[in-house]
């Protein structure tokens, strides 16, 4: 049984979303008012087992009285407020949002991008053809940028980085969400091993001097990846499974089971693929991990297979 | 939390340095780093590790502070550089031939030419600028204003020279109309006697027989508003703050002056100091503050060097520390810190994540600063200027304030004039004076030359034309005729300006400026200015029309839906210049 912790009553707070008078809790914010209406706003940089990073900026909506459009993610709602989802200016602000995003960032593996994209037609190509994939980014100095010339666009193009057997980072797909951070930071696993270095378009996530992960403070945990919302942090075995092909979400059965290695007691999701083990996450409503693992739920599950 | 560091040692000179900062916290990390710089000019992976260790920080979260500020380096350099301003007065003054010279005898711009470009270094009304550094065991410092090739070239062989004795200067100095100027370049900064003799201290005095609530309900009834860009009223600010139950309060003055074009704050601060710290004392005596801080730009050696005389000299006396002016109960002190080359840190909540240690990024508002400001707590922030209202308003009294200026614009004003103007510098006016007065008052174009455009506002500001000059310098007309006061500054172009060159370097330097952590301003900004340079090099990608499109898309969704005011203003000049200029017809035609 799964205890759910409610807390104490709420208010109820009435608002009115693209015209409709709706009521949620005092507290919730924007998006959960659209949620609860069954109006879908897209998110990437929103985690639900994490604080809102206000960084992507693609869930903007306009709040009547607002001078700018706001994130809805974290914008609580307040009485009597009028928002609009679907104007003019929100639609311009998500269209380019996502057009500039997929100008300058590989969204390949970012689920739903596609269909929000042709949603509001977004074209990311019209900046210009990108500009060449770059091994620089990690030495780039802040405040200083070599001169465009316009006839291509900036992107963040760059090699994968794999210098350990467990994790792949490939930031030609970063959108710097900061979530990995977060994650690996105060939220979650105090690990502090990234940080977001460098300034403006030159920003990365990073370990201490862009050292190799097995240098830097990283345990393994894994959480970083289980809040990556673009695939630019993946599991070595998943990677390498795309890579040649063999990866196959519609062939894969997820079973949730408890964690055997000691006694706390955390849910694994067993990812399997043909009768072998693909991938273990635990699920974000889970009470006991909120989504995170250690290095042995996370990836010592091969003796199971140990036939 | 355990650290893991990693396997690399300080050197020696690293270690002392950094030792001096055991036992303290997270909110050092920006003075270590200094500390670290000044002494060997650039961070090594030992020196950063050291860091670390006293302070008991992350490595990863300090290399990405450390690799988030322009004046710090993490790789190799010599302990001599000079920053060459390139920014828009000295861009205007002839900075790009100065550049092209170093190139030619120095070689390109880089840590081993010993030189570099600088974004504006805020000596606009000496243009070109340059910044000389040496990292030493005493670090030394030079500001070369204006400057030319030879010079840079010398100084970058031979070294700054520490002795830098030279005062600040106002074209208007001696004028006895002058409030806010009025001491500038006419006392000694750095004498106590000196400020007090001219009516020093008065004010405070005032401020505390008033008490907080008085002094608060004065500055409101004079209208004081913000003078850093946004206008907002300071009675407001410093009564919402005041109001907080939670303690303690804080006070923020923002002297991280970083507009291109801006200079006013550091004349006041480098001619002015002791008026500084007076007026931060009012404004922690009226909002509840126990300490303050002074966020001062990292290009500022002579503003840093008087401001630590004057907070020491006022100390001693008991201007400063417990029991201010025998005032039982009222305790304030206030420490400067350095900024290291980030325009962002002037935003006011991206100002508290760099004092408490953290990467310059703005916050998320709400919650708004009088709540949950610096570390968490009440924060009032102010800028140099407004600040150095508040006694003007205690001593003259707020309806002879009122008085000055016009209904909705009260009190004296700086502006700060550079480009091709003929006594370029700060002038202080009343509010409501015309924008072709200003111009006279610092003597026009150089003769024979005509009017092109005046930069109004700074780089987030806009371009006003030649046949616009009767514009009446306040907030609401400003408003009304679709521009800003800004910062003040009041940029003049004539007839021989390169417009395509000045919007590429303020599209430049947004991009060059912008944090990076939302999406609008990051990628944003790069985008605007790619599209400026096929628009400006008529290189279109199909055609300009549509690359004009483009820059308005772009501009757009900055201002709508960027985090802070940097990207939300960032498209500004350059939309003006398009359309109020019309620099969009002439580079689409």
């Amino acid at each position: 049984m799964t205890i759910v912790e409610i807390g104490l009553p709420k208010r109820l707070v009435e608002v009115t979303l693209d015209g409709e008078s709706v009521r949620v809790p005092e507290g919730a914010t924007i998006l959960d008012a659209c949620t609860a209406v069954g109006k879908s706003i897209p998110t990437l940089c929103y985690g639900d087992t994490l604080k809102p990073a206000n960084a992507c900026r693609v869930c903007m909506v306009e709040v009547e009285g607002s001078r700018t459009l706001v994130p809805s993610c974290s914008r609580k709602v307040e009485p009597g407020m009028v928002v609009r989802t679907e104007s003019e200016r929100t639609q311009h602000s998500r269209k380019l949002v996502l057009e500039l995003l997929g100008s300058a960032t590989d969204l390949s593996t970012t689920p739903h991008v596609d269909e929000w994209m042709s949603a509001c037609g977004a074209d990311p190509t019209r900046f210009g053809p990108p500009e060449p994939p770059s091994t620089d980014r990690d030495d780039r100095r802040p405040g200083e940028h070599e001169e465009p010339d316009g006839q291509t666009a900036a992107t963040v193009r760059q090699p994968i980085k794999v210098d350990n057997p467990l994790y792949v980072r490939d930031y030609g797909k970063c959108i710097l969400c900061y979530k990995c951070v977060d994650a690996c930071g105060d939220q979650w696993q105090n690990s502090f091993a990234i940080s977001v270095a460098g300034r403006g378009f030159d920003a990365r996530i990073s370990t201490e001097f862009a050292t190799p992960l097995p240098d830097s403070a990283c345990v393994y945990c894994g959480n970083c990846i289980e809040v990556c919302p673009t695939g630019a942090l993946s599991f070595k075995r998943e990677h390498d499974k795309r890579e040649d092909g063999t990866w196959d979400e519609s062939r894969q059965t997820q079973t949730t089971t408890v964690c055997t290695f000691c006694g706390v007691g955390c849910n694994l999701t067993l990812h399997v693929q043909d009768n072998e083990i693909v991938k273990v996450t635990s699920p974000h409503d889970s009470t006991v991990t909120h989504g995170n693992l250690c290095i042995k739920g996370r990836f010592g599950w091969q003796h199971v297979q140990n036939r | 939390m355990d650290l893991k560091l990693l396997d690399v040692e300080p050197t020696e000179a690293e270690r002392v340095v950094v030792d001096l900062f055991t036992g303290m916290g997270r909110d050092q990390l920006l003075p270590a780093l200094h500390a670290v710089n000044d002494r060997v000019g650039w961070i090594s992976q030992g020196a950063l590790n050291h860091i670390c260790r006293v302070l008991h920080i992350p490595p990863a979260e300090a290399y990405g502070v450390a690799s988030f500020y322009s004046l710090f380096s993490l790789t190799e350099r010599p302990a001599r550089v000079v920053h060459v301003c390139v920014d828009l007065a000295c861009q205007v003054n002839g900075a790009k031939a100065l550049c092209d010279r170093l190139t030619d005898e120095l070689g390109p711009a880089g840590a081993r030419s010993g030189w570099l470009r600088s974004p504006c270094l805020g000596v606009c009304e000496k243009a070109p600028a340059a910044l000389a550094f040496e990292a030493g065991e005493v670090a030394k410092e030079q500001l070369l204003a204006p400057t030319h090739a030879g010079e840079v070239i010398a100084v970058a062989a031979a070294g700054p020279s520490h002795v830098d004795d030279e005062r600040a200067e106002v074209p208007q100095a001696g004028d006895s109309g002058l409030r806010l100027l009025k001491r500038v370049g006419v006392v000694d900064p750095e004498s106590l006697d000196d400020y007090r003799a001219t009516g020093g201290y008065q004010a405070l005095r005032t401020a505390l027989l008033l008490g907080p609530s008085g002094v608060i309900r004065e500055i409101t009834d004079a209208k004081l508003m913000g003078r850093g860009g946004a206008a907002f009223p300071t009675g407001r600010k410093w009564d919402a703050t005041a109001r907080q139950p939670v303690r303690p309060h804080y006070l923020v003055c923002n002297a991280d002056e970083s507009e291109p074009g801006t200079f006013k704050d550091r004349l006041l601060m480098e001619g002015d100091p002791f008026a500084v710290i007076e007026s931060m004392t009012i404004a922690g005596f009226a909002a509840g503050c126990s300490k303050g801080y002074l966020y001062l730009r990292g290009e500022y050696p002579r503003a840093l060097h008087l401001l630590r005389n004057a907070i020491s000299k006022a100390r001693e006396r008991g201007f400063l520390g417990a029991n201010i002016m025998g005032h039982e109960g009222f305790s304030f002190d206030i420490e400067i810190r350095r900024g290291a080359g980030a325009y962002i840190c002037g935003e006011e909540t991206a100002i508290f994540n760099s004092i408490e240690g953290f990467r310059g990024e703005p916050r998320s508002k709400p919650p708004f600063p009088v709540e949950q400001g610096l570390f968490g707590k009440p924060t009032v922030v102010n800028n140099v200027e407004t600040l150095v209202n508040v006694p003007v308003i205690l001593t003259e009294g707020c309806e002879a304030y009122t008085r000055i200026g016009t209904e909705g614009s009260t009190g004296p004003k700086l502006f700060c004039l550079s480009g091709n103007v003929s006594r370029p510098g700060v002038y202080e006016v009343p509010f409501g004076t015309t924008l072709g007065e200003l111009l006279d008052l610092a003597g026009g174009v150089p003769p024979g030359r005509e009017l092109r455009a005046v930069l109004l506002g700074g780089a987030a500001g806009g371009f006003v034309r030649p046949d616009e000059l009767g514009l009446p310098l306040t907030m609401e007309d400003a408003r009304a005729a679709g521009t800003t006061l800004g910062s003040g500054v009041v940029l003049v172009l004539d007839d021989t300006a390169d417009l395509g060159s000045f919007l590429l370097r303020i599209a430049a330097f947004f991009r060059d400026e912008s944090c990076g952590q939302c999406v609008p301003c990051r990628i944003g900004t790069v985008r605007q200015e790619e599209a400026l340079h096929r628009l400006v090099g008529k290189r279109p990608l199909s055609t300009s029309a549509a690359d004009l499109q483009l820059l308005r898309e772009v501009g757009q969704v900055m201002r709508d839906s960027s985090i802070c005011g940097l990207g939300q203003t960032a498209w500004n000049a350059i939309e003006s210049a398009l359309d109020r200029l019309g620099y969009a017809e002439e580079a689409t035609s």
